[in-house]
């Protein structure tokens, strides 16, 4: 994204004649190139255009038609899983946003909080702190999360929204990412002129270094949505009421009922659909609000 | 001249607020580290170490105790077959996850850097897209479409008369397997490579072009090297998620009858737990899992880190 704005002024000039240059002949085209791109971009789609296919077969169709022939049953389907135990599809989708929605919220809060002290201030231990927090990136989630749940069973916390909200609350990797974004988009100056000014440190937090970090927090936020939305493990860890299930879970619990129940296949399937597309939609309109630079290690300071 | 002093007492107030500020900003933080991080590995460590003793016939309220168990459960963890099986397992899975998807992350961020290539943002776009989809999801909708009843690869081999393999049966397994975490993680890595390509100055570029060099050996000897930073990053947290494989094979089973619950370290983790209800097992097979993630990730990044120290030092 700053590769065009970042060249010196001296090559400018340079580039401008080539420019013209360029514009005059016309531009080759790559075209063997051009086809690897776009076979990558078939293979990338084929599951989400099968799904969308398959999810307007009814039952009997899904293993006779061939793979990609529609069939004409999406509505039936649909209303066959607005019907499935009164809904509870809904229930989990709710759920899935709930989680995601207030986690990634909270957790993007927690890491602008942490993010920012690691970065501005310089205290004693901030290097342990922030290694020992780095470590935790490192951790696999199964060694956590078991524990998690025998502790979470002492306090009677398990199988509730909380024993799946709590846990997901501290994300090392995002006060890793708030880290480095407001060291390269607050400048200490500016902090140093508001203490001498004798600007409270909560209110310099507040008032103008949250608005500076605000870019990066939407991509803080964003990947623990998308972190938590795709979380498996923790839940199915968690939970055994299937009414606090996220999406997730509640697909595969349905999906390991059909192996006993083919009919709920094209539940499944119908299932599937519905729950990628808000997701896909969502993705596309964000996508271009995202800071990758920030993983890139391309920030400039 | 009270003016003064009240303005160096307010400084000294100042300064120690900004002094104590730090650790207020990062106390949601501590307190979330204690209870879910360090309680529950400290807990772990403390399981992995005790065992259940039954005493006499293991019936009435002393008939089942928890004593101290040293190393045992940590033997038995390394001498367990079915651990060691899935461990080799992983390796294998990983053996063909990791080189398959960082080539065509870095592929697929090199054309999309490549002005004479058409129809980048919608291949960006496309190739991102799975990141999107829960890994459950994606192993779902995989999973169906690896069932020779519903597969594509079926058909098309059937008409014309070669036999169709079964896709989640044998080595083909791991193949499926590998498939889906590639589809999943390519787009990632490719845009965090591509987001690298970007940064590099067009005067760089520039003078490629004007020494002659090719499209290919711009890539080769200028790009590759620069975004080598991010090839190092990416390359990272793809043999992490390798060594956590579980939602996939899980997800998988019903599907298949050549999925044990233990395939993997982490399912057998999971089924020690809560279904062969051996928690100091699981937990010593914990640990023994983490300690293996730390060693390698603190290897690579020391290797990482050396290997950059020494390129500053020779510029």
């Amino acid at each position: 994204m700053s590769a065009p704005t970042t060249s010196a002024n001296t090559a400018n000039t340079a580039n401008a004649a080539n420019a013209t240059a360029d514009a005059r002949r016309p531009r080759r085209i790559a075209l063997l190139p051009t086809a690897a791109l776009l076979l990558g971009a078939v293979y990338c789609l084929l599951p989400v255009a099968w799904v969308a296919i398959a999810a307007t077969k009814a039952g009997n169709e899904l293993f006779s038609t061939f793979t990609f022939a529609p069939g004409g049953g999406l509505l039936d389907n649909v209303s066959d899983l607005n019907g499935y135990r009164d809904g509870i599809y809904w229930r989990w989708m709710a759920n899935s946003a709930l989680y995601a929605g207030i986690g990634a919220l909270l957790s993007c809060a927690v890491s602008a909080l942490g993010g920012y002290a690691l970065a501005l201030y310089r205290f004693p231990g901030r290097e342990t702190i922030f290694n020992v927090l780095l470590a935790g990136v490192l951790m696999p989630p199964v060694i956590l999360a078991v524990p998690q749940y025998l502790l979470l069973a002492e306090v009677h916390l398990t199988d509730s929204h909380a024993a799946v909200l709590l846990p997901v609350l501290l994300s090392p990797f995002g006060i890793y990412l708030a880290r480095i974004y407001t060291a390269a988009a607050v400048p200490q100056d500016v902090v140093e002129a508001a203490r001498m000014d004798g600007t409270g440190e909560w209110r310099i937090f507040r008032a103008i270094a949250l608005p500076m970090m605000l870019p990066g927090l939407v991509t803080v936020f964003l990947f623990q949505f998308v972190a938590i939305w795709n979380n498996f493990l923790l839940p199915y860890i968690m939970l055994s009421d299937d009414e606090k299930f996220p999406i997730t879970l509640g697909l595969f619990t349905l999906l390991n009922q059909g192996s006993t129940t083919p009919a709920l296949y094209t539940l499944v399937i119908t299932g599937a659909l519905l729950a990628v597309l808000p997701l896909i939609l969502l993705f596309l309109v964000i996508q271009r609000f995202w800071s990758l630079d920030l993983l890139s290690g391309a920030v400039k300071s | 001249m009270s003016a003064p002093r009240g303005s160096s007492s307010a400084r000294r107030r100042r300064s120690t607020s900004a002094r104590a500020a730090p650790y207020g900003f990062l106390a949601p933080t501590a307190v979330l580290f204690v209870l879910f991080f360090a309680l529950p590995i400290g807990y772990a460590l403390y399981l992995s170490v005790r065992k259940v003793e039954i005493r006499g016939l293991g019936l009435g309220p002393d008939g089942r105790a928890e004593v101290w168990a040293g190393l045992d459960n940590y033997r038995r963890a390394l001498t367990d077959s079915e651990l060691l099986d899935g461990a080799l397992r992983v390796l294998g899975y990983g053996a063909i996850v990791v080189p398959v998807m960082m080539g065509l992350a870095l592929f697929f961020a090199l054309l999309l850097d490549d002005e004479r290539v058409r129809g980048r943002r919608f291949g960006r776009l496309a190739i991102f897209l799975p990141y999107a989809v829960p890994g459950v999801i994606a192993a779902l909708l995989w999973g169906f479409l690896y069932l020779p009843s519903v597969s594509p690869l079926t058909d098309a081999l059937e008409a014309v008369g070669l036999p169709a393999p079964d896709l989640l049966q044998g080595a083909s397994l791991y193949g499926a397997l590998a498939n889906i975490a590639i589809w999943g993680g390519t787009g990632f890595n490719m845009i965090v490579i591509y987001t690298a390509l970007r940064a590099i100055p067009a005067e760089v570029h520039e003078a490629a072009r004007l020494d002659g060099c090719t499209p290919f050996q711009t890539a080769l000897r200028i790009k590759i090297p620069m975004v080598l930073p991010s090839l190092v990053l990416t390359f990272f947290f793809s043999i992490i998620a390798t060594l956590q494989v579980f939602n996939e094979p899980t997800t998988l089973r019903p599907l298949t009858n050549n999925l044990s619950t233990t395939w993997s370290p982490l399912m057998k983790v999971y089924q020690d737990a809560f279904t062969g209800g051996d928690i100091h097992a699981a937990a010593a097979t914990a640990v023994v899992i983490a300690l293996v993630t730390l060693t390698l990730s603190f290897g690579f990044l020391r290797l990482a880190t050396a290997r950059n120290r020494r390129e500053e030092n020779a510029r």
